[in-house]
């Protein structure tokens, strides 16, 4: 809980960040300290010049200060522990429950085991498959991809398989995206050697459908879009684009990312749709962890099951089993069965909630989000993005301090950087390109309460205040923060330095002089 | 120390409030001053210098005219002609003093600087004209202030090469709104949102746009006539052929170029009998696609050539800076204009292509 | 329905009183976007709700006790997921709530994490001997797919050279990112033979290695065989004008001689012995690592850390470099992607390998070893089961079988053993055969029970 902003300026106990004084660990060597040993064993001979020469350039610390490092660097970490309101990535919490079921039952669990001996982690595969196979209208899921962006590369792949089955792959070399499709979609599919068509938005807030038919045709392998887009619009024409898209031969993906608001309200295959994607460390409350392990669950139609990566699980009787010998499988886009921690995560998160907890959910995140929105409505300078549609949003809103900006040159980087020194975590700003200045995307989604987010638009608002009054503490900000702002220019490659040898080698002069 | 150049046209942006296309002509300050008008440039640049003030302390060099407001150093010319003149003095006398020349005025104005900055120094406009179909506008008198700030306080200086367009005054006359490509200059790259969040993914304009002109120019068929329009991108692609013109329309087969700078009537005389294919980009900061700055690809030649297929290669965020989301023709043929207008799949990429609607 | 644990506006007031500010009826009011035809048919039938902890953890603890887990002494199977031990302190630096629950975030307001990644950098620099080190990928053969596709863009080649032997997983991996022969783009995978010695064949490699964007080697290889010399190989591959491309085993970087060191101009691997249980599949990670050379740096497609300067005098940042990854060359197609990968496992790499240090590394490198011969010489003894004995080897081997390795491992699975991973059939392998993984969590008392089992099994 954070107390409310309106005290903050009377009270000396606000917010402020944890900050400890640690070195880079690479600075900690040649000390002869040892944080792990083993039992001694003789040196082999090892052939040829396979030998190393020189030892690494390693830390040589304590385990007890190995241990404390790293968790001062956590305590250094504001990420959930204050507010986040991150959009697109739908800030859940993270039952912890899932964390120790998956330490205790799955850590020792080698992934080559004969699946006589997995009969749990296959079960609680194939129980969650058919959970979201009823979420979806799917009837396969599989959970190898690694990411979100992984699963959209699985169906790039898929879609390859798919074609290639029926000897038009070498026809079929578009996918067809938009311009508010999460870049993963254009990107793996361009990975995966199709040329990627993007469609622009029109006044709707969406493409029409003429802009749509203006490209699909017989060269068509594909649509991948998501809905509703991240600025709250849903594009009402979908199932119309979908029937267009299929009468010309091509498959189409939905891209789940924003599933939160829709759930148990849509299924992506009754609105036509082959295959899906839903992201089980954003919708469906497994951690995030910075940036994975992550799963991007990936569920098709009958007709796309042959091409599912493998090994896929098959429950037979009563038992379950890992079929591998599938001919028209595209293989692996990643080792093995998936990231199993993260999907039992995911299935008892899942399970907790159950239909009625998934209908909260979605209602209280489109509700919140509306209320984010008459509230934001209320702060100087703030503007909605696609201002001509007045129905209300989904589960998350584009804005734009663009007036803000005009009028005091504080722009939302500067005013996102100041509203960390109120335990706000970095806003979500927008994909590229930019089509709203100064843009904010907020999603409250189901875990905030009230007060967190009236806190988070007070903090807002408050900073906006400054940026009126004192636009020089929003620009210079972040005040309270671990750090300060960064001043290199890391896309140089005489200052970039992603390792520390490359930073002692290039900047030892300047090393010196500290 | 870094310095800012501030050039304030105090005719600019007069023609339009008295109904004329632009403000060039040579006793439009008088006529201006004899109808008790006053020029906007200099408030507007004082609002620019604000916003510039607030996040940098170089010092401003500012002539022919001061901003309203603000002690910026007078420097240029002292004794004022009250014509262009002044500017192409101002201008001249900065080369080799100030790093970036932001100045107050519209398409007539930048061709001025243009004109008289013989080192080439970046520029930068206010936008205050009639007149703004170069891309070398910000779209605020404050965003113009904010990118100079952040281009003096930037060691690496990052530009890029936009297109000088203005209106070409003998198709005025006649009536048509129709505009010359007539150089190119250097501007501050504006970076904003370069490095905000890896969520947002990657996005590459420059390499992305150099890939496509590569994959291009590897796909194009030898036996075809290409119709290559002007800018800086097509000067790319051109230069892949070996050469080219910047201002230009060439031709190019067989995977060189065949015909440099032509005018409509030598088009005309070469696309005749042929399989031709025209190949554009959007030329300037308004988002046209034909009759603006290309004018030698005109109604007659698109028709000789029995209507060819276009393709335009344009980079992802060019387009995404559109407002609306759309690119225009304008042939000075309607009903050509018309038969060409629908969505077009623009180039952004080696294996993207965004649609975009293109009207009359 | 009671206030759900997990959402704190399902309790109370909060609902009515947002709704009593939009001045909305009800929360259905909200969803006027969607048309009534889109609405699913029929209400979702779902397994009830487990919102009481309790009743949740007896599921999830009924279900998964249906699993047969080996004990770290008694997992003799590799191949991409390894039985190490994990020090307990990683396991409470990746489980702490702050790192493993946030998103980006900012330099300044995610500092401790950005620094702890540029930690994991850092250290495989070190093992590597590398200067330049991307956050991790997927896995390694997500490594390996993204590196070959960088030396693909790279030199404007479309054809790798990869050992004939080579993990299937891999392999499989490696075929997913280059694409099928009918896409215009696909990159060629080629096989170089191995020789006798289990490594690959220097001649075959040059007769192959014309016109190649790369060559793909390991060492140790996938059977475990330490290669005596692969610079050699790389030296071939570089004088043709391709990348070396070299998989390691950071576990044996504190014995084996550093890929930097001797000409690979890409290094890739596993991260999961650094610190990470096997999970079943779900710890594996993989790195990517080259010369801080602009050529290799701005075609990374991963998110790449730098250390950087603040406002504040001598205080240390860290923030992404090279984030739009602009390449002012000409490339021939498009980027890779970019999206969530295993950050969390890289804050256990870091503790791991800080924890480990460069004496740590030998240590258990030496340890491995040893504890590897042991097992090998052991089987190698018994009657019915050969093991090559001249063929040096880290942490795996082969071992051969007169009888079928399923019907040796059912009966190791009785003895509570899990065996080798069965290699019958697999290309470049005759006969019956597996491959055993032996690390330093197997004491010479599990050696002893291992011998001992497959006697019994072979019988």
């Amino acid at each position: 809980m954070t107390a409310p902003i309106k005290d903050f300026a009377k009270r000396s106990n606000g917010y402020r960040a944890a900050k400890w004084s640690e070195p880079v660990v690479m600075q900690m060597t040649g000390t002869g300290r040892r944080g792990v040993v083993f039992e001694d064993a003789p040196a082999p001979a090892l052939p040829g010049k396979s030998a190393r020469k020189a030892a690494p350039a390693l830390p040589e610390v304590t385990e007890h200060d190995a241990l404390r490092h790293y968790l001062h660097l956590s305590q250094m970490t504001l990420g959930m522990m204050g507010i986040s309101l991150f959009g697109t990535c739908t800030m859940k919490y993270n039952p912890r429950i899932g964390e120790r079921a998956s330490l205790d039952h799955l850590r020792g669990l080698h992934p080559l085991q004969e699946a006589e001996t997995l009969q749990g982690v296959l079960e609680m595969y194939d129980n969650f498959s058919d959970f979201l196979c009823e979420v979806s209208g799917m009837d396969q899921f599989v959970f190898q991809a690694g990411g979100g962006a992984d699963a959209a590369y699985t169906h790039a792949c898929v879609t390859r398989a798919y074609h290639a089955s029926r000897g038009e792959l070498q026809q079929r070399d578009q996918i067809i995206t938009t311009i508010q499709t999460h870049p993963c979609s254009p990107a793996t599919a361009n990975t995966a050697g199709f040329e990627v068509i993007t469609l622009s938005l029109e006044e709707n807030g969406y493409p029409s459908i003429e802009q749509l038919k203006s490209v699909v045709g017989p060269r068509t392998a594909a649509l991948m879009v998501n809905n509703p887009d991240d600025m709250g619009i849903y594009n009402p024409d979908i199932k119309e684009w979908v029937r267009i898209v299929h009468e010309a031969g091509g498959l189409c993906f939905y891209d789940h990312a924003n599933f939160n608001g829709v759930m148990t309200r849509l299924r992506a295959r009754e609105l036509g749709f082959d295959a899906c994607m839903y992201m089980l460390h954003k919708t469906f409350g497994a951690p995030k962890g910075g940036g994975g392990p992550a799963v991007g669950a990936y569920g098709c139609a009958e007709h796309l099951v042959p091409f599912l990566p493998g090994p896929v699980v098959v429950k037979d009787g009563g038992s379950y089993r890992l079929d591998a010998d599938r001919p028209q499988s595209i293989g692996r886009v990643r080792e093995f069965w998936g990231n199993a921690p993260q999907v039992l995560k995911a299935y008892a998160w899942a399970r907790a909630m159950g239909a009625e907890g998934l209908r909260e959910a979605a209602d209280i995140s489109v509700l919140s989000n509306n209320y984010m929105d008459w509230r934001l409505a209320q702060v100087r300078g703030v503007s909605r993005s696609n201002p001509g549609i007045d129905a209300p949003r989904m589960e998350m809103t584009r804005h734009s301090v663009e007036q803000v900006t005009e009028e005091t040159g504080c722009s939302i980087f500067d005013i996102s950087m100041r509203m960390t020194d109120f335990g706000i975590d970095a806003l979500w700003l927008s994909h590229e390109p930019f089509l709203v200045p100064e843009p904010f995307t907020p999603e409250a989604g189901e875990l905030w309460s009230k007060e967190d987010i009236d806190y988070w638009i007070d903090v807002l608002e408050h900073v906006i205040g400054e940026a009126y009054a004192d636009p020089e503490i929003v620009k210079t900000a972040p005040h309270n923060a671990a750090i300060h702002q960064l001043t290199s220019a890391l896309d140089e490659p005489d200052v970039w330095a992603t390792t520390w040898r490359a930073y002692e080698r290039k900047h030892r002069k300047q090393m010196a002089a500290e | 120390m870094s310095r800012l150049g501030l050039i304030i046209n105090p005719v600019a942006g007069l023609g339009g409030a008295m109904g004329r296309k632009g403000s060039d002509e040579t006793d439009i300050a008088q006529r201006a001053t004899a109808e008790g008008r006053v020029s906007q440039a200099p408030h507007r640049a004082a609002r620019a210098l604000a916003a510039f003030r607030a996040q940098s302390d170089a010092p401003v060099l500012a002539g022919p005219v001061l901003p309203d407001g603000d002690a910026a150093q007078a420097f240029g010319p002292g004794a004022l002609t009250q014509t262009a003149k002044d500017t192409l003095a101002t201008v001249q006398a900065m080369q080799g003093q100030v790093d970036l020349i932001l100045f107050a005025g519209g398409d007539g104005t930048a061709r001025d600087i243009c004109a008289a900055n013989e080192t080439g120094i970046p520029i930068l406009g206010i936008p205050s004209g009639v007149k703004m179909q170069s891309g070398v506008f910000a779209r605020s008198p404050e965003r113009a202030g904010r990118l100079s700030a952040a281009f003096l306080a930037d060691p690496r200086r990052r530009t890029e090469m936009v297109e000088i367009l203005d209106l070409d005054e003998a198709a005025r006359r006649d009536g048509r709104l129709s505009a010359q490509l007539y150089t190119v200059a250097r501007t501050a790259l504006d970076r904003q949102g370069a490095r905000q969040n890896p969520k947002a993914g990657s996005t590459d304009p420059v390499g992305d746009l150099d890939a496509a002109l590569a994959a291009y120019v590897a796909e194009m068929e030898p036996d075809t006539l290409y119709i290559l329009g002007p800018g800086t991108t097509m000067k790319a692609l051109k230069d892949r052929l070996g050469g080219g013109s910047l201002l230009g329309v060439d031709l190019a087969e067989g995977g060189r170029l065949t015909g440099i700078d032509l005018d409509d009537t030598a088009l005309l005389a070469r696309v005749r009998g042929r399989r031709v294919r025209v190949v554009l980009t959007v030329v300037g900061g308004q988002g046209f696609l034909l009759g603006r700055g290309n004018q030698q690809i005109s109604s007659q030649v698109l028709r000789a050539a029995g209507l060819p297929p276009i393709d335009v290669i344009c980079g992802a965020e060019k387009l995404a800076g559109l407002t609306p989301q759309e690119l225009t023709i304008d042939t000075g043929d309607p009903t050509l204009d018309g038969t060409l207008a629908g969505y077009w799949p623009v180039i952004t990429g080696a294996g993207r292509k965004q649609v975009v609607r293109v009207v009359a | 329905m009671k206030p759900h644990p997990w959402m704190a506006n399902s309790g109370g007031t909060a609902k009515q009183e947002m709704l009593a500010a939009l001045g909305a009826s009800s929360v259905e009011a909200l969803f006027a976007q969607i048309p009534e035809d889109h609405y699913m048919k029929g209400p979702l039938d779902l397994p009830p709700q487990l919102s009481s902890e309790v009743a949740l953890a007896r599921h999830l603890d009924d279900m998964m006790g249906r699993n047969t887990v080996f004990p770290a002494g008694s997992c003799f199977r590799g191949a991409g997921a390894w039985p190490h031990y994990v020090p307990a302190i990683c396991d409470e630096v990746v489980g702490r709530y702050e790192w493993q629950t946030s998103v980006f975030g900012a330099p300044t307001s995610d500092h401790g994490r950005n620094q702890a990644w540029f930690e994991f950098t850092s250290q495989i620099g070190a093992l590597v001997e590398m200067d330049f080190v991307g956050l991790p990928v997927y896995s390694w053969g997500c490594a390996v797919g993204h590196a070959v596709r960088m030396a693909s863009r790279i030199t404007g080649r479309r054809k790798v050279v990869v050992p004939q032997v080579m993990d299937p997983e891999r392999r499989m991996v490696l075929e997913t990112y280059c694409e099928p022969t009918e896409m215009a783009r696909h990159i060629e995978i080629v096989t170089v033979a191995l020789g006798p010695d289990g490594c690959v064949d220097r001649d075959d490699l040059r007769a192959k290695i014309e016109g190649a964007a790369a060559l793909y080697i390991e060492t140790p290889g996938y059977l475990g065989v330490i290669d005596a010399d692969p610079g050699e190989l790389c030296d071939i591959a570089r004088a043709a004008g391709a990348e070396a491309i070299v998989g390691v085993d950071p576990l044996s970087l504190g014995l084996l001689e550093a890929p930097g060191a001797y000409g690979a101009t890409i290094a890739v691997g596993p991260t999961q012995p650094l610190g990470v249980h096997m999970y079943a599949g779900g710890g594996v990670g993989g790195f990517i690592a080259s010369p801080d050379e602009e050529r290799y740096a701005r075609e990374y497609n991963t998110l790449n850390v730098s250390i950087s300067q603040t406002r504040e005098a001598g205080e240390f940042g860290f923030g992404l470099a090279l984030f739009h990854q602009s390449s002012y060359g000409m490339r021939d197609e498009g980027k890779d992607w970019t999206g969530n990968s295993v950050y969390l496992w890289a804050l256990a790499n870091a503790a791991y390998m800080s924890a480990m240090g460069p004496e740590g590394f030998a240590e258990v490198g030496r340890l491995i070893m040893a504890r590897a011969r042991a097992a090998a010489e052991a089987l190698n003894a018994l009657e019915g089961v050969s093991v090559d004995l001249t063929q040096p080897v880290f942490k795996e081997f082969v071992a051969r079988f007169d009888k079928a390795v399923p019907q040796v491992n059912a009966s190791l699975r009785a003895a509570g053993i899990l065996g080798g991973k069965d290699l019958t059939g697999e290309p470049g392998i005759e006969g019956n055969a597996a491959l055993f993984c032996v690390t330093e969590v197997h004491t010479q008392t599990d050696i002893d029970r291992l011998v001992q089992a497959v006697k019994e099994a072979i019988a």
